[in-house]
């Protein structure tokens, strides 16, 4: 076994560096830093960046615009980002909604989606989730019925990330009541400018309002915005979700949020020494560099698979449950590091009656960051479904 | 021994948790008039209570309501300091007047001694922060140094200052449990001297909050799992509600048993509120541990139990789950008394 990278992997590294001291504007990397949000315009900004550089799309094949990257090159890609604090690219439609046009969508979708996708003319965002249909997702209602050229949708979607960024939303509805729950869904691009759609957002614990409800009221969409076969949309779903769940692990972002913490532990005192001297203090900060060490090497050991050319498996359902354990200890641990500090708390509908908020450790919106990262242990499929999957998995071949 | 309530504290218990089922708004004239300010001082002090256990009562039926209100901060505390100075405490209990205690300052994390303000003759300069409630105090209680430097006990003495007092800068601004803080900057700030050594008497008074902190937290778990126990047996998925799945199932029991572990730290911690402040401070290190522990489970596993709808706004589960999570930032942290813990302990 040999742990370093080749010479061409480092290579590549070291071009993605220059590339991010050159292309990242200091205010964008501390907003990140700070657990700030990115805006619309932070969020194109560094979209149309990486698109002129034609690194928007890692994944994608280069004659569809993408980088094609292996899976190697695209892991370094990655964790360079998220440990230069780079906004993060946003998913539903590169990571997402990309791949399954490319393998299941026909060659007019594809001619017409995917460009728009990297210039940015159109925003996705994700109709999966619904009131009453969480980890459960098959159980979803939303409804499509064909008339004519149109299908007419009726429901809710909830949980929209970013959806009040979005003009367009990919979806899962129901084309068949009468089937089994799993074989009546398809999957439908809608344009959200059309009448009858109507979005609310929802404001989180941690006074964000990234997520929204998404309404259907007689929305009417044309046939062509049908993905592969009507009452095939489960198969897509499905296909998607193994994307959604590789890119949940977030070593980078764990990395990144490592050096945050002891960026504060150096600024905050306890008992009149800097606080990463304090024992106590350190070994939760030691327990979860050593996780997280080991953690990098079963990433590694997956993306190597993958580069290989074997499809990520079942065992991205343990990538994520321990991808998330550790990500969610390290916002625990910079709440923790903030001390008293972390109560003043803003939110983003600030009302002008909060003076600027005390924060001597430089530290930002940790406490709503530990809030918020509640999500990575629900979304994505929950860790819950998660054991539930692999479970399965492994007792099939028990004896 | 006896764990029951007595007759007095069942009906305060009561009481309160009628009152609070309904309440909404600026609440604190009803709970002077209730008595329930007077519950935190003892006879000679002008209330009808004052004990560990009082504390106790009181905060866990505050912890169980779905409010905020600062009784800790605005009225336990700098009454309790007041007392130690040998003021009347009179007006605060008939809920006419409300008092804030700034004392913490950056370096100091969660140390009682580390105090930088200056005070000379009567004048004090320097920034205290996170002072909750100190919007809504009529007067300020602050603690300053006369002599000797930050590593020390001796030498912290106590001012009453004026809102309106020169020199006296409030910026105020929202905090994650709810509620307001403020910092609070002195600037050549005259003050009013009550206490010259207050080190004793901060100590006990931080106790006290300690013990009403740790109470209040007590009862937010104890709502915050009723609301997963039916949520678990009202949510439906893959066509059978929730709680019929042993994963959540067990993890709720879980979660039981590190409420009856809480349960006991706080009586723990009531029991030992009035012995010599070793003991106490001693004791106390358990009942914050604890609830810190056990609280950050009960938060955590309560919201991913709920999924999503945990983690909005709009419903409750969260705002409990966050003033849960935010007590273990007030009176020092879990690490914090684990060291304390050592440190007393033989």
């Amino acid at each position: 076994m040999n742990l370093n990278l080749s010479s061409d992997d480092e290579a590549f590294r070291t071009e993605v560096r220059a590339f991010l001291k050159t292309s990242l504007p200091k205010e964008l990397s501390e907003k990140v830093r700070r657990f700030e949000g990115a805006s619309k315009a932070d969020y194109d900004f560094w979209h149309d960046k990486l698109n002129e550089k034609g690194w928007l799309a890692p994944n994608w094949p280069k004659r569809f615009g993408g980088a094609e990257w292996n899976a190697v090159q695209r892991h370094i890609f990655e964790e360079e980002c998220a440990m230069a604090n780079a906004p993060r690219v946003v998913p539903f439609g590169i990571a997402m909604l990309g791949p399954v046009l490319q393998k299941f969508g026909s060659d007019a979708q594809r001619d017409h989606w995917l460009p728009r996708i990297l210039n940015g003319e159109d925003w996705w965002c994700q109709g999966y989730s619904e009131p009453g249909a969480g980890s459960d997702l098959a159980a979803l209602r939303t409804s499509a019925v064909r008339d004519g050229d149109h299908y007419v949708v009726n429901g809710q979607k909830t949980w929209t990330t970013l959806g009040q960024h979005a003009n367009m939303i990919f979806c899962l509805v129901r084309t068949d009541g009468d089937a089994k729950k799993q074989e009546g869904i398809s999957f439908l691009l809608i344009d959200m400018t059309t009448p009858g759609v109507e979005i609310r957002p929802i404001t989180l614990i941690d006074g964000t309002a990234e997520v929204n409800e998404v309404w259907f009221t007689d929305v009417r969409v044309p046939v062509a915005n049908l993905v592969g076969e009507e009452n095939k949309g489960w198969t897509y779903a499905k296909y998607l979700l193994t994307h959604e769940r590789t890119n949940i692990v977030g070593i980078g972002f764990s990395r990144a949020g490592l050096a945050v913490v002891k960026r504060m532990a150096n600024l905050a005192q306890s008992r009149g020494r800097p606080l990463i001297e304090n024992p106590f203090f350190a070994a939760r900060v030691a327990q979860v560099e050593m996780d997280l060490m080991a953690m990098a090497v079963t990433n590694l050991r997956m993306v190597f698979k993958a580069a290989a050319g074997q499809a990520p498996g079942v065992e991205s359902s343990l990538l994520k449950i321990k991808g998330t354990q550790i990500r969610q200890e390290i916002t625990d641990l910079a709440r923790r590091a903030a001390g008293p500090h972390a109560m003043p708390f803003a939110s983003e509908a600030v009302d002008g009656s909060n003076a600027p908020l005390p924060d001597p450790f430089d530290a930002g919106r940790v406490t709503g960051t530990y809030f918020n990262n509640r999500k990575l242990s629900i979304f994505g499929g929950s860790n819950e479904i998660q054991r539930e999957i692999y479970s399965k998995h492994l007792m099939r071949d028990a004896k | 021994m006896n764990f029951e309530l007595t007759e007095e504290r069942q009906m305060l218990q009561d009481t309160l948790r009628r009152f609070l089922a309904g309440a909404s708004g600026d609440v604190w004239q009803g709970l002077a008039e209730l008595g329930v300010i007077g519950a935190l001082f003892d006879e000679g002090q002008g209330g009808f209570g004052g004990t560990g256990f009082d504390l106790s009562v009181v905060f866990e039926e505050l912890g169980r309501a779905d409010l905020v209100i600062p009784l800790i901060d605005n009225a336990l505390v700098p009454g309790r300091l007041l007392v130690a100075a040998g003021e009347s405490v009179e007006e605060l209990i008939g809920g006419s007047k409300r008092l804030a205690f700034a004392h913490t300052e950056v370096t100091a994390r969660y140390d009682l001694h580390r105090v930088e303000t200056t005070a000379r003759a009567d004048r004090l300069s320097g920034e205290k922060t996170i002072v909750i409630g100190a919007e809504d105090a009529d007067v300020l209680l602050v603690s300053a140094r006369h002599s000797g430097d930050a590593d020390m006990t001796a030498g912290i003495g106590l001012w009453q200052i004026a809102k309106d007092a020169p020199g006296l800068i409030t910026r105020g601004y929202d905090i994650a449990q709810g509620g307001r803080a403020a910092e609070v900057t002195l600037n050549n700030t005259p003050g009013t001297p009550i206490l010259a050594e207050a080190y004793d008497a901060i100590a006990g008074a931080i106790a006290a909050g300690t013990l009403a902190q740790a109470a209040e937290t007590l009862g937010a778990m104890e709502t915050a799992i009723e609301m997963t126990r039916d949520y678990l047996g009202t949510r439906k998925q893959f066509g059978r509600s929730i709680g019929t799945f042993q994963a959540l199932a067990h993890r709720l029991v879980d979660l039981m048993a590190e409420l009856e572990q809480a349960r006991s730290a706080v009586i723990l911690g009531a029991a030992n509120l009035e012995a010599d402040s070793e003991t106490r401070d001693r004791h106390l290190s358990v009942t914050k541990n604890i609830l810190g522990r056990a609280g950050r489970l009960v938060a955590e596993d309560t919201i991913q139990m709920h999924g999503g709808i945990g983690m909005t706004q709009e419903y409750a589960l969260g705002r409990y789950a966050k003033r849960i999570v935010m007590a273990d930032h007030r009176f020092g942290d879990t690490d914090h008394h684990l060291e304390q813990f050592i440190a007393l302990g033989r």
